[in-house]
């Protein structure tokens, strides 16, 4: 059924058990998203070494499954890429959540997010999965400053 | 002891909703209805033929169509008068819902157009509201101390989801208390006749948001010994875009008008109006006028079935589903676990799992609606530490069958997240 195409085993299993969780030292640039009409949020940091190297990204918050799922995987895809890349990568994910379910994921890009292309279908739920991608894009875009 | 004859199946068939199925085959399981009722084919007839043969504006048409369309929505107010026992037919206001009744008094006090002492407020005054209520019975109250430096105080809620009721909250110096009759989330009954005796013991006033009071308990506006009432009629098995404000005559006519329009006023200079006599005074512009019929309808259509019956019908229905969801691992509630003093309204939260993911998974797979988030009461789950809770909420035509899905639905998400 619908419900079982939307919560994949791939997001509950890093719902329960969420990867690079909490926030740490050290950080280019710290962001609180929030979500106002459920009340997720969520706390990002990002550390941007040379090269453009995300050297890590660190997070803490509360949500639904969907989003604290959706901020494990970027951890996963962002940490040990470039700037230019993970953005990319923001950019497809964000393609396909507000794709309505039409679009077709680009896995090559993707990689695990792919797990979240049954959410699209969703729109109460697009901005769960967004939030913390969101909030990566911000973060980046303030520590270039 | 009498029973009361309550044949629910026979109420499911009056509302045309429970006929349809969802995508997939799935039954619909709607408990929802203190976010929104469905509606009775008797109002939605009613609201078809006005709208296909009576309509015309209201009170100003000097032919046949305007005679009945007035007719119609003056009888509207008639029938909510009775229903909530006003006093007075013209101490019934329309209002688009709940939450414009609860602005409208609102903006009574501290206006520089009103000199009546009851209604002046300034700094050094005090508002009093709940921590249990509604974002449309704090935000209000919030504006308005913030456009006259007044004090906006409120009583707590105890761990067990009861009103902390400390008569000291209430001072010479509050000229206003605005409380829920029955809490939107807890369920909660608050006890508004002691509160209102204390308010006017110190010359405040009182209002109840009984948006969530009206609808399932007989409620007697002259006995609650409030001034100020509001409700709204898409609770109440009525349209949306109707809302209702009674106040005590007197109140209503020392108070400024809200909004100026047509209809509201009695002569216009260019500098000035006079008013009309109310309730047309706070009526200003064309108002909902099918919507006020379809209210009307509805009330027809809850006094048929009778309120006590309703109030009986769901306190079985709290009463077996308190029980069942007691059973439910990890469930805590949010809101009295006993009958005593509490409507059907029964939210819970369950460990590790976010109640938007309890609300997907039992639409998706059980259709089963529920209401998932904080339902506009963000303090309350401050004040419990949780984000948002998940609320089932009952009504005359919900089953207790439909509470067993509700609960096998529960054991399903359980499984889910497991």
């Amino acid at each position: 059924m619908i419900g079982e195409s939307m919560y994949q085993e791939l997001i509950l299993e890093h719902y329960k058990h969420p990867q690079g969780r909490g926030l740490r030292e050290p950080y280019d640039a710290e962001v609180h998203h929030v979500n106002p009409t459920c009340g997720d949020e969520i706390t990002l940091r990002v550390k941007v070494g040379d090269g453009g190297k995300v050297l890590d990204v660190s997070y803490d918050g509360q949500g639904c499954s969907i989003s604290q799922a959706a901020a494990s995987v970027l951890h996963e895809l962002a940490t040990g890429s470039t700037v230019e890349e993970t953005l990319s990568v923001v950019d497809e994910f964000t393609r396909l959540m507000q794709g309505r379910g039409q679009v077709e994921a680009d896995e090559e890009v993707l990689g695990d997010a792919v797990a979240f292309a049954g959410v699209a279908k969703f729109p109460a739920r697009v901005k769960c999965a967004l939030l913390s991608w969101m909030a990566y894009k911000d973060a980046v875009v303030r520590s270039a400053r | 002891m009498t029973q009361i004859s309550f044949d629910v199946e026979k109420i499911r068939k009056d509302f045309p909703v429970f006929s349809r199925e969802l995508p997939d085959g799935r039954p619909l399981v709607y408990l929802d209805s203190g976010n929104s009722s469905q509606k009775p084919t008797q109002v939605i007839e009613t609201m078809r033929d006005h709208f296909a043969l009576h309509y015309s504006n209201v009170g100003r048409a000097m032919h046949v169509l305007g005679a009945e369309s007035t007719d119609a929505y003056e009888g509207a107010r008639d029938r909510v008068a009775a229903f909530v026992g006003a006093p007075s037919r013209d101490e019934v206001i329309f209002t688009k819902n709940a939450s414009e009744a609860l602005n409208l008094i609102a903006y009574a006090f501290g206006n520089p157009i009103n000199t009546d002492p009851r209604f002046t407020l300034g700094p050094g005054d005090e508002i009093v509201i709940s921590e249990m209520e509604h974002h449309s019975n704090i935000v209000p109250w919030q504006l308005l101390a913030q456009r006259t430096g007044a004090t906006l105080k409120w009583f707590g809620v105890t761990d067990e989801g009861r009103l902390d009721y400390d008569p000291s909250v209430i001072t010479e110096r509050t000229k206003i208390v605005s409380i829920a009759h029955q809490s939107n989330v807890l369920g909660t009954v608050n006890p508004v006749a002691e509160v209102a005796r204390r308010a006017h013991e110190v010359g405040a006033l009182i209002m109840l948001d009984a948006s969530q009071s009206v609808p399932h308990h007989p409620v007697n506006v002259a006995e609650l010994g409030a001034d100020f009432v509001a409700f709204t009629g898409h609770k109440m098995v009525g349209p949306s875009g109707i809302g209702v404000l009674w106040g005590k005559a007197e109140l209503l006519d020392a108070m400024p008008p809200f909004l100026g329009g047509g209809e509201m006023i009695e002569a216009v200079w260019m500098d000035h109006s006079t008013y009309a006599p109310v309730p047309h005074k706070f009526e200003a512009g064309t108002p909902p006028i099918v919507e006020a019929i379809g209210l009307g309808a509805a009330v027809d259509y809850l006094t048929e079935v009778g309120m006590e019956a309703i109030e009986a019908h769901e306190r079985t229905l709290t009463a077996y589903a308190l029980d069942a969801l007691r059973e439910v691992p990890t469930l805590r509630f949010i809101g009295p676990d006993s009958l005593e003093q509490r409507g059907g309204t029964v939210s819970f939260a369950l460990e590790g799992i976010h109640p938007h993911d309890v609300g997907q998974i039992l639409d998706d797979q059980f259709g089963v609606a529920v209401r998932v988030g904080h339902h506009c009461a963000r303090p309350l789950h401050l004040r419990f530490g949780i984000p948002a809770t998940t609320r089932a909420s009952f009504y005359l035509y919900n089953t207790t069958g439909e509470i067993d899905a509700l609960v096998r639905g529960l054991h399903h998400v359980q499984k889910v997240f497991a």
